[in-house]
């Protein structure tokens, strides 16, 4: 199929989709599953898991006519962990009744999904993670605790590390699964963080039960399945081109435009050299999407993040200076439990406040430092004292 | 708009890039700088006459290539990666640049026929302004020109004035500020330089016979202009003296050891070269992103350049001084070749506007106003 070919007939199915389903006059998770059903819901998965085998691009022909016509969309902003890490996991790992039972109710958001990898002894060391599963007949028991887990209290499912053999190194001994987050042997808690609120949990797992039906990959294998998962975390990157002062940056003009009489030297020519490095880091974003479209995705990814980091640390915090008197007060400590988070939502306070995870969560940017230091530039490791050692003989 | 480099550019890049290799080590580079020749003349009628560099972005009417701007600052990207002793941003950028926008005056045809003699890169011109100036500064009252075009005055800290047979002479005349090319009655005296690969020098004019190509609004312009393309062109230079500067240490720190490993092993080290190579991704999505705005001549263009500019400058430094630093001792000697390149990434920052000016001129343009 030619590009162009392509295009058309992707519009053709899509107005198909509508006239069969008018999304004014249809139930929205109807239209959902239709639109699932019908190909057009992530073009780059194969037939028949709501896709069509397309190049990831071809997806934004499909998303502007849905819009055009005012079609629900599946609230990614709520489903992200399903979508952007679950989803791309099972296609790769998962076995066809895997695929045919996880990915529609995944995509449509009917279920929520989460993601249990980190430990309280393990975040950037994500091999040494220690929850424990073991073989009890046609099922598996997983005993541990898990850390930062958002969306846990309304997941009904979650993506799963364990430690399955002690006795060999740390990236051999470790098994990946869905976990069903409604079995008895799971507790979530809600962890409270700086801003006050609670976006993320701690998961506490006793004898909780997995059908080994719900494998991802082969047992032992699980260091390589997170692989995948991660990858696609640090690769998600929107599809579309962001506009000048998109994000933080906007915010933060938007506040020294409002209110002349905060104003100082010092902090224009602070305000000038964050917007500058924003924009620089904006067009390096469209500049890496410009690569992805003609198939020569560069390692530019990592540098996005570590930036965008930096830079709204940077940029929420001039703005809390900026506001004098009103920076000293907040709007809210309530322990809240978010469903969405929006990193420019609310107030200065919290936004500061909020932006210093950015540079901890989805990767700290030390260890973004080293990928990018001894993946793109070739530098030698660090000399490794735990890569040969049984993960039980581990110093801890 | 593309901010990739196209498969003509990349063509373009490779043979300048082979050129300089063989003919612009850093060791001949370091040993033509003190001498009375700092430029290589050799080197430069090569990249002229079988590279064609000087005419990229010449219209073919007269007489060049009808490319864009976007192939002459791939041109600037591998000329800084090289510091490549040449006269390239005085010649093809500010002072072929001047012409270029002075061309739809009413002097046309004397523009266009000296655009014409300068396209091919044999007789050498610059822009006769101090390099610090910027797109947006006062027009110079230095020189002054007399009724039929009698020029008298000086310009100091002049790029590539040395190598020049012709200056683009902005010049207050009696009907205000007007543009003058001059080819005699002028000195040039070379001053001892930061940058030892682009050299400034200072020139005076005492009774030199100017040509008019521009007066009035369109003299302004024509300068401002040729400023403005400047600043956006040595974004790309800039690039390429940061990304030489990042490639040459981590080269270096690959090989050097010290206790007992690899020194490029060292957390605290990466680190730093992780930082800067974020830099540079973000520095070239900058620079090409200028460098297309004033090809296809972009309302948006002035703040492309502001951004570009005061972004890129400080990235050059940066990755200069990251790479001595990260030598040691040896980045330190006059032997290795990071010096060079620090001295042109710290004389870049000046030219053509500091990064504080950019910022300036950028507040304005994107309604970021200062105190009142």
């Amino acid at each position: 199929m030619s590009p162009a070919v392509t295009v058309d007939e992707l519009r053709r199915r899509t107005q198909e989709l509508l006239k069969a389903h008018d999304p004014q006059a249809t139930d929205r998770l109807e239209f959902l599953r239709a639109r699932f059903d019908a190909g057009l819901a992530w073009v780059h998965f194969p037939e028949g898991l709501g896709g069509l085998g397309l190049p990831r691009a071809a997806q934004a022909t499909v998303d502007a006519e849905l819009e055009a016509a005012g079609a629900p969309d599946n609230e990614p902003g709520r489903i992200g962990i399903g979508l952007g890490m679950a989803a791309p996991t099972i296609l790769r790992y998962g076995t066809d009744a895997q695929k045919r039972r996880f990915l529609r109710p995944l995509w449509t958001g009917e279920e929520v999904w989460c993601q249990l990898f980190s430990e309280p002894g393990a975040g950037s060391d994500l091999a040494a993670a220690g929850a424990r599963a073991r073989r009890d007949g046609d099922d598996w028991l997983v005993t541990g605790q898990k850390v930062w887990t958002s969306s846990a209290h309304n997941a009904r499912w979650a993506i799963l590390l364990t430690r399955t053999d002690p006795d060999v190194p740390k990236h051999q001994g470790m098994t990946y699964f869905v976990c069903d987050m409604t079995d008895p042997g799971v507790e979530v808690r809600p962890l409270r963080q700086i801003t006050g609120e609670a976006e993320f949990n701690e998961v506490f797992l006793t004898d909780a039960r997995i059908p080994d039906t719900h494998r991802l990959g082969d047992v032992g294998e699980g260091w390589q399945v997170a692989q995948t998962t991660l990858m696609n975390e640090r690769v998600a990157i929107g599809g579309r081109a962001a506009p000048r002062e998109a994000g933080m940056v906007g915010v933060v003009a938007q506040t020294w435009r409002e209110r002349p009489e905060l104003r100082t030297h010092e902090l224009h020519d602070r305000l000038l050299r964050l917007w500058v490095e924003w924009e620089a880091l904006r067009l390096a974003g469209d500049r890496l999407r410009q690569q992805l479209a003609v198939g020569a995705p560069g390692p530019e990814g990592s540098a996005m993040k570590l930036g965008f980091a930096s830079l709204s640390q940077r940029l929420s915090a001039l703005e809390v200076e900026l506001l004098a008197d009103e920076g000293l007060r907040y709007d809210d400590w309530t322990l809240r439990r978010p469903e969405t988070v929006d990193f420019t939502g609310r107030e200065a306070g919290y936004r500061y406040l909020r932006a210093k995870g950015n540079s901890i969560e989805g990767g700290t940017s030390e260890i973004l430092r080293n990928i990018i230091a001894e993946r793109v530039l070739g530098l030698p490791s660090e000399p490794r004292v735990d890569k040969d050692i049984p993960w039980k003989d581990l110093p801890r | 708009m593309s901010l990739l480099y196209s498969d003509v550019e990349e063509d373009l890049r490779g043979a300048v890039r082979s050129l300089l290799a063989d003919r612009c080590a850093p060791a001949s580079v370091l040993a033509r700088c003190e001498t009375g020749e700092p430029y290589d003349l050799g080197l430069w009628r090569t990249l002229t006459r079988e590279l064609g560099v000087t005419s990229l972005h010449v219209p073919e009417r007269l007489g060049g290539q009808g490319a864009s701007l976007r192939e002459t600052a791939v041109v600037m990207e591998e000329l800084g990666r090289a510091v490549a002793p040449v006269p390239y941003l005085g010649h093809s950028v500010l002072a072929v640049g001047a012409l270029l926008a002075a061309e739809s005056s009413v002097e046309s045809r004397v523009t266009a026929s000296l655009v014409a003699r300068l396209a091919g890169g044999e007789l050498i011109a610059a822009l006769a302004v101090p390099l610090s100036m910027w797109p947006g500064a006062d027009f110079p009252t230095s020189v002054r020109a007399s009724g039929d075009g009698v020029l008298t005055g000086r310009a100091s800290a002049v790029a590539d004035a040395f190598a020049a047979d012709l200056l683009v002479a902005p010049a207050l005349g009696p009907d205000g500020p007007s543009l003058y090319a001059v080819t005699s009655g002028f000195a040039v005296t070379p001053a001892v330089s930061l940058d030892l690969t682009r050299p400034v020098a200072d020139v005076v004019f005492d009774g030199a016979a100017g040509e008019l190509v521009a007066s009035g609004d369109a003299a302004v312009a024509a300068l401002s202009s040729a400023l403005s393309v400047g600043a956006g062109l040595l974004a790309a230079e800039q690039l390429g003296v940061a990304e030489q500067c990042l490639e040459s240490t981590v080269a270096y720190l690959k090989e050097r050891r010290q206790f007992g490993r690899p020194v490029g092993s060292f957390q605290a080290l990466k680190h730093r070269l992780a930082d800067l190579w974020h830099e540079i991704v973000t520095a070239r999505a900058a620079a090409r992103h200028a460098a297309d705005a004033l090809a296809v001549r972009d309302p948006d263009a002035p703040v492309a350049v502001a951004v570009a500019q005061s972004h890129c400058a400080a990235v050059a430094v940066h990755a200069a001084e990251e790479c001595v630093q990260l030598h040691g001792g040896i980045g330190m000697t006059w032997e290795h070749p990071a010096h060079l390149w620090l001295k042109r990434a710290k004389a870049d920052e000046i030219a053509l506007g500091t990064p504080g000016r950019h910022r300036a001129a950028l507040a304005p343009l994107v309604n970021l106003p200062g105190p009142s």
